[in-house]
C-alpha cells in the first residue's frame, strides 16, 4: 500500500531510530573503542595508556626475551589452531549426530514430530552454564562416571580416569551446548524434502546408502551448512566449556580472552585477539554468504 | 483367526532407515541425562557433590538462607524486566519498519544491524563492552549490565515478532483503512492484535535469554551487581558443592516451566 | 430497469507507474472512463493487465502518477481510503481473524463512530441481506470460503458505500458455488442500487453479470461496452480473442462501401460493409465467431477439408484447412451428424457476422 500523501520515508525513519542509536552506541560503538585499545600501550594495572602501539598484535607471535629481543612464541598460535580444531570437531560430531535424529524426526507424523523438536529446543532455553556444569558431576574426579566403574570394579577407589580437563572433556561439552542448533536447520530443509523423491529413487533401484549420499544429503545441503555454521561460530569463541571442562589448563580463544581481562589485565593483547576471533568470524560468515549466493543464483 | 498366528512381516516404507530410532534415542539420552543426573544430585544429602548418601533437602533448605544468592537473583530478574521490554520495543519498532515499510535504502543494512549480536562472538561483545562502559566511564552497576543485556536480546525479540508480522496478510490493514480507520486505529485495532501473539514469543525469548545470559554479565557486571548465573559461576569456581545443583535445579526448572507453559499455551491458541 | 446516467466515477488520463528508474513498470497508461450511478460495471482482462491497479486507485490504496479520478463530480486522489466512501471486497476477502462475524460487519460503522444502536441495528441488517444472521458470533476461520464471501460483501455494504469495488471476488470459488454467487451479486446490486465496480479476468463472468464492461490489456483501455456490444463488435483484435473465440482471417480489399468486396487467403470472396478509408488492394484482416460459420457437404473442388473434429456433447469443434489457412467452427451437433475428419466441404461467411477489425 502507498497511500497518496503518507510520508513513508519519514515514519520509517523514527521507527528505525531506536535501533540505530541502541546497536550504533552500545555494539558498534564498543567494536570500535575495542579496535582502537587493541593498537594502544597496555597498562599494566587494566586499561591503557593513549599512545600508539602494535605489540597487543605482535605478542600474539613473539615473546621479548631477557635480552629484549624478539623470540617467536607459538603458544598463542596453538591455542587458535587448537580452538579451530577443536570447532571443527565438534561440527563435525554433531553433524554425525544430529543428522540422522534430523531425518527421523522430520518422518514422523505431525503431533509426534511437534513434541521431538520442541525436546530439542529446550536445552536452548535453559542456562549453558549450568548445562556445562552437569557434566563436571558426569566427568569429575569422583564423578558419576568414575563412581560407577568403581562400583563394577574396573578402577580402583583411589584411582582417577583424569577425564576432566582433556581436549575430550571440552570437546563434549562443545558439541552438549551447540548440537540443538545443527539439529534444527537440518531438520527444517528436511522437512520440506518431497518423500517422493525418496520414493522415486528408490523406485530407480537406489540402495539405501544411494538414498543418503546421492538424494538426501544433496537436497539438505543448505539445512547442512546453516547447522555447520551454527555450530562452528558459538564453539570458535566458546568460553564456558573450556573454562569448567579444561579448567585453566586447555585454554581455548574465549577463556584466553576472558583470561587477559580478568586477571592478566593486559587489555590491548585481548583485544587484539578479540579482534582476531572477530576477523575469523567474519572470514567465515562471508565465505557461508558467498556460497549462498552462488547457490541461489544456481536455483 | 489362523492367520493372525504368522508374524506378518512389517512393511517398512522406503524413507525410514533402520537404526535412526535408536539413533534419535541415544541422542535424547545425551541431551538430557546431564540435566536428569544434576537434578538427581541436588537431592543428594552428601556434603560432598559427587557422592550420593541419601534423599534430602537440605540444600534447598540451606538456600533460604543465602542472602548473597536471593540477592542475585533478584538482580537477575531486575535485569531481564527491564532490557526484555526495551528489546521487544526496540525490536517491534524495527519489524514494523523492516517488513510494512516498503523498500528503502537502509533496509538490508537495518535488518543486519539487529542481527549483529548472533554475528559477533558472545565473549567479543562481552570485552567490547567491558572495555566500552570503562573507556566513556559508564559506572552505573546494575544499568550498565540492563543496557548490555538488552542490545544482546534484540535480536532474539526481533526475529519472532519478524516471523509474525511476515506471515500476516497485509491486506488486513488495507481492508482496515478501506473500512475507515486511520493509520492509528489501523495499527490499534488490526495490527497490534494480530501481533500480539508475536511480540509475546519475542518478549518471552528476550527475558530468558536475559535470565540465563552468563558471559556478558560476567563481564560487564561490578561487584555489587551480581547476577545469579554469575553467582553460580562464582561457586562451581571455588568447589562443587550440593548448593549449585540445588539452585541449578531450580533455574532449570524456571526455564523449562516456562518454555514449556507458554509452548502449551500457543499450541493451544 | 433503466439506468439513471449520473457519473459516479470519471477516471481522467490516469497513469500509474511503479517503481522508478529502469525497474519501473507502467500499470495504467492514460486511462479514461465513466462509470454511471446504479451500474454494475465490470473492469475485464488478463492477470496483470492494470484493472486491479486501477481499482486499487479510486479506493486509494495506491498514489497515482497522473490524471485524476472523480466520484461524483468530487476529486478523490487526495483522500486517504480511510476518507473515500467507497468500500472493497478483497479477493481472499481479508476479514480479520481475531474478530468475530458481527463484530468484522460493525468494523466500519464503528471506526466512522456511528452511535451503538445504529452499529447493531445495520450490521445485523446486512448480514440479513446477505442471509448471514445466523452465524454472527462465529469467527471468520470457522465459516466456508462462500460463507466468508459473503461477511466479506456484508461488510463492505454496511457502511453503505457509494460504490463498492469487488476484486475478483468469485476467483477462490469452485465453479458451483461461482455461479450462484454471480446470481446473487447481480441481485444485490439491483436491491441496493449500490454501483458495482467489478473486477475479473473470467470473460463469462463479465458477460453475464455485467451492465457494462471495459477490456483492458497491457495498461490501456481497449474497450467499453455493453456484453453483447463486446462480443458482438469487438474493436480490435485483443477484444476478440480474450472475449470468447475468434477467426481472424487476413485478406485482400477489392472493393470499398456498403457491400465491398474482400477476398480472403482461404480462397473465398465475401461481400462485407467496407468503410471508404480503405483503398483497392488494401489488406484487412475480418473477424468472424466459430459459431457463424456455416458449412456443407461439398459439391464437387473444394477449397476446405476438415483437420480435426472434436465432440463436444450438444456441439461440436470443428479444426478446418483452407487454402492453407486453419478456420475454426462450432457447431450444434445436430448439423454435423454426417461430417468426419478428413472429409472435404464448403464453407461460409454469413455477411452479417463477418466484420473488419483494427490490429
Amino acid at each position: 500500500m502507498n497511500i497518496q500523501g503518507e510520508n513513508k520515508s519519514r515514519n520509517n525513519l523514527i521507527g528505525l531510530l531506536p535501533l540505530w542509536i541502541v546497536m550504533g552506541v552500545f555494539m558498534i560503538g564498543p567494536l570500535i573503542v575495542m579496535a582502537f585499545v587493541s593498537i594502544m600501550e597496555s597498562n599494566s594495572y587494566g586499561g591503557i595508556h593513549l599512545k600508539f602501539d602494535l605489540s597487543g598484535y605482535r605478542q600474539i607471535l613473539f615473546d621479548t626475551n631477557l635480552f629484549d629481543e624478539m623470540e617467536f612464541n607459538p603458544a598463542y598460535l596453538i591455542i587458535i589452531g587448537r580452538s579451530f580444531l577443536l570447532a571443527v570437531a565438534a561440527t563435525i560430531i554433531s553433524l554425525i549426530i544430529g543428522f540422522p535424529v534430523a531425518y527421523y524426526i522430520s518422518r514422523q507424523k505431525d503431533s509426534v514430530k511437534n513434541i521431538l523438536i520442541f525436546l530439542v529446543t529446550i536445552p536452548f532455553w535453559t542456562n549453558l552454564l549450568i548445562r556445562t556444569f552437569a557434566w563436571i558431576i558426569i566427568l569429575g574426579k569422583d564423578g558419576v562416571i568414575e563412581n560407577s566403574f568403581g562400583f563394577i570394579g574396573i578402577i580402583g577407589d583411589d584411582d582417577s580416569l583424569n577425564l576432566m580437563y582433556t581436549n575430550t572433556a571440552i570437546l563434549i561439552g562443545l558439541v552438549y551446548s551447540y548440537i540443538p542448533l545443527m539439529v534444527l536447520p537440518i531438520y527444517s530443509s528436511m522437512e520440506k524434502l518431497d518423500v517422493r523423491l525418496i520414493e522415486a529413487a528408490s523406485d530407480l533401484y537406489s540402495t539405501r546408502i544411494n538414498l543418503i549420499f546421492k538424494i538426501i544429503l544433496p537436497l539438505t545441503l543448505p539445512g547442512i551448512i546453516g547447522g555447520s555454521i551454527l555450530v562452528f561460530v558459538p564453539c570458535l569463541g566458546a568460553f564456558i566449556a573450556p573454562d569448567l571442562l579444561g579448567g585453566g589448563k586447555k585454554l581455548l580463544l574465549g577463556s584466553l580472552i576472558q583470561f587477559q581481562f580478568a586477571y592478566a589485565r593486559n587489555w590491548p593483547f585481548g583485544a587484539a585477539i578479540a579482534m582476531v576471533l572477530l576477523a575469523l568470524i567474519v572470514t567465515i560468515l562471508y565465505l557461508n554468504a558467498r556460497i549462498n549466493r552462488r547457490h541461489e543464483q544456481n536455483a | 483367526m489362523l492367520n493372525l498366528m504368522f508374524k506378518r512381516k512389517k512393511f517398512s516404507k522406503v524413507w525410514d532407515f533402520p537404526g535412526f530410532l535408536t539413533w534419535t534415542f541415544f541422542f535424547f539420552g545425551f541431551l538430557y541425562i546431564p540435566i536428569v543426573i544434576l537434578v538427581i544430585y541436588s537431592f543428594n544429602s552428601s556434603k560432598f557433590a559427587m557422592i550420593w548418601t541419601g534423599f534430602s533437602f537440605r540444600w534447598y533448605e540451606k538456600l533460604l538462607t543465602n542472602d548473597d544468592m536471593q540477592q542475585a537473583a533478584l538482580n537477575s530478574l531486575y535485569v531481564a524486566f527491564v532490557a526484555a521490554p526495551c528489546a521487544t520495543a526496540i525490536a517491534t519498532l524495527t519489524a514494523l519498519v523492516v517488513v510494512r515499510g516498503g523498500s528503502f535504502k537502509s533496509k538490508e543494512f537495518s535488518n543486519g544491524l539487529v542481527t549483529l549480536p548472533l554475528m559477533v562472538p558472545e565473549i567479543v561483545t562481552a570485552v567490547a563492552t567491558l572495555i566500552f562502559f570503562a573507556f566513556i566511564g559508564i559506572n552505573l552497576g546494575l544499568i550498565n549490565v540492563m543496557i548490555a543485556h538488552t542490545v544482546f536480546c534484540i535480536p532474539f525479540a526481533y526475529m519472532p515478532i519478524k516471523a509474525s508480522l511476515e506471515a500476516m496478510d497485509p491486506t488486513l490493514e488495507v481492508a482496515a483503512r478501506d473500512l475507515y480507520s486511520d493509520r492509528n486505529s489501523t495499527f490499534r485495532y488490526i495490527t497490534l492484535p494480530l501481533l500480539m501473539p508475536g511480540i509475546l514469543s519475542g518478549f518471552m525469548l528476550a527475558f530468558v535469554i536475559s535470565i540465563d545470559d552468563f558471559i556478558i554479565t560476567l563481564m560487564v557486571a561490578g561487584g555489587g551487581s551480581t547476577t545469579l548465573p554469575v553467582y553460580i559461576y562464582s561457586m562451581i569456581k571455588m568447589g562443587v558443592t550440593p548448593e549449585v545443583n540445588a539452585i541449578s535445579t531450580l533455574m532449570l526448572a524456571f526455564s523449562i516451566i516456562l518454555v514449556t507453559g507458554y509452548w502449551v499455551f500457543s499450541k493451544k491458541s | 430497469m433503466k439506468i439513471s446516467k449520473t457519473n459516479a466515477i470519471e477516471v481522467q488520463n490516469v497513469t500509474k507507474i511503479y517503481g522508478s528508474g529502469e525497474s519501473s513498470v507502467k500499470a495504467l497508461d492514460n486511462a479514461n472512463l465513466i462509470i454511471y450511478d446504479n451500474e454494475f460495471f465490470t473492469l475485464l482482462g488478463p492477470s496483470g493487465c492494470g484493472k486491479t491497479t486501477l481499482l486499487r486507485l479510486i479506493a486509494g490504496f495506491e498514489d497515482i502518477t497522473n490524471g485524476r479520478i472523480n466520484l461524483f463530480n468530487e476529486e478523490l486522489i487526495s483522500l486517504p481510503p480511510n476518507k473515500r466512501p467507497v468500500n472493497t471486497v478483497f479477493q481472499q476477502y481479508a476479514l480479520f481473524p481475531h474478530l468475530n462475524v458481527f463484530e468484522n460487519v460493525a468494523f466500519g460503522l464503528r471506526r466512522l463512530d456511528k452511535n451503538n444502536d445504529f452499529v447493531i441495528k445495520r450490521s445485523n441488517e446486512v448480514l440479513e441481506l446477505v442471509q448471514m444472521q445466523d452465524y454472527a458470533l462465529r469467527r471468520p476461520n470457522q465459516l466456508s470460503g462462500g460463507q466468508q464471501q459473503r461477511i466479506a460483501l456484508a461488510r463492505a455494504l454496511a457502511p453503505e458505500p457509494k460504490v463498492l469495488l469487488l476484486d475478483e471476488p468469485l476467483s477462490a470459488l469452485d465453479l458451483k458455488l461461482r455461479q450462484a454467487m454471480r446470481v446473487e451479486l447481480k441481485t444485490l446490486q439491483k436491491e441496493t442500487g449500490i454501483t458495482f465496480v467489478f473486477v475479473t479476468h473470467d470473460q463469462e463472468e463479465a458477460l453475464t453479470m455485467s451492465d457494462r464492461i471495459a477490456v483492458i490489456n497491457q495498461g490501456s483501455i481497449q474497450q467499453i461496452g455493453n456484453p453483447e456490444e463486446i462480443y458482438e463488435k469487438p474493436s480490435n483484435q485483443f477484444v476478440a480473442n480474450f472475449i470468447g473465440e475468434a477467426n481472424l482471417i487476413l485478406g485482400k480489399c477489392e472493393k470499398t462501401g456498403i457491400n465491398g468486396i474482400c477476398k480472403l487467403q482461404t480462397g473465398h470472396k465475401i461481400s462485407i460493409n467496407i468503410p471508404d478509408k480503405f483503398n483497392k488492394d488494401d489488406n484487412l484482416t475480418i473477424f468472424i465467431r466459430p459459431e457463424r460459420i456455416k458449412i456443407n457437404k461439398s459439391k464437387g473442388s473444394s477449397l476446405s477439408q476438415i483437420q480435426e473434429f472434436t465432440y463436444l456433447g450438444n456441439a461440436a469443434h470443428i479444426e478446418l484447412l483452407s487454402n492453407g489457412v486453419s478456420v475454426n467452427a462450432t457447431l450444434p451437433i445436430d448439423k454435423v451428424k454426417n461430417f468426419k475428419k478428413g472429409d472435404k466441404i464448403e464453407i461460409e461467411f454469413p455477411k452479417s457476422f463477418a466484420q473488419i477489425i483494427n490490429t
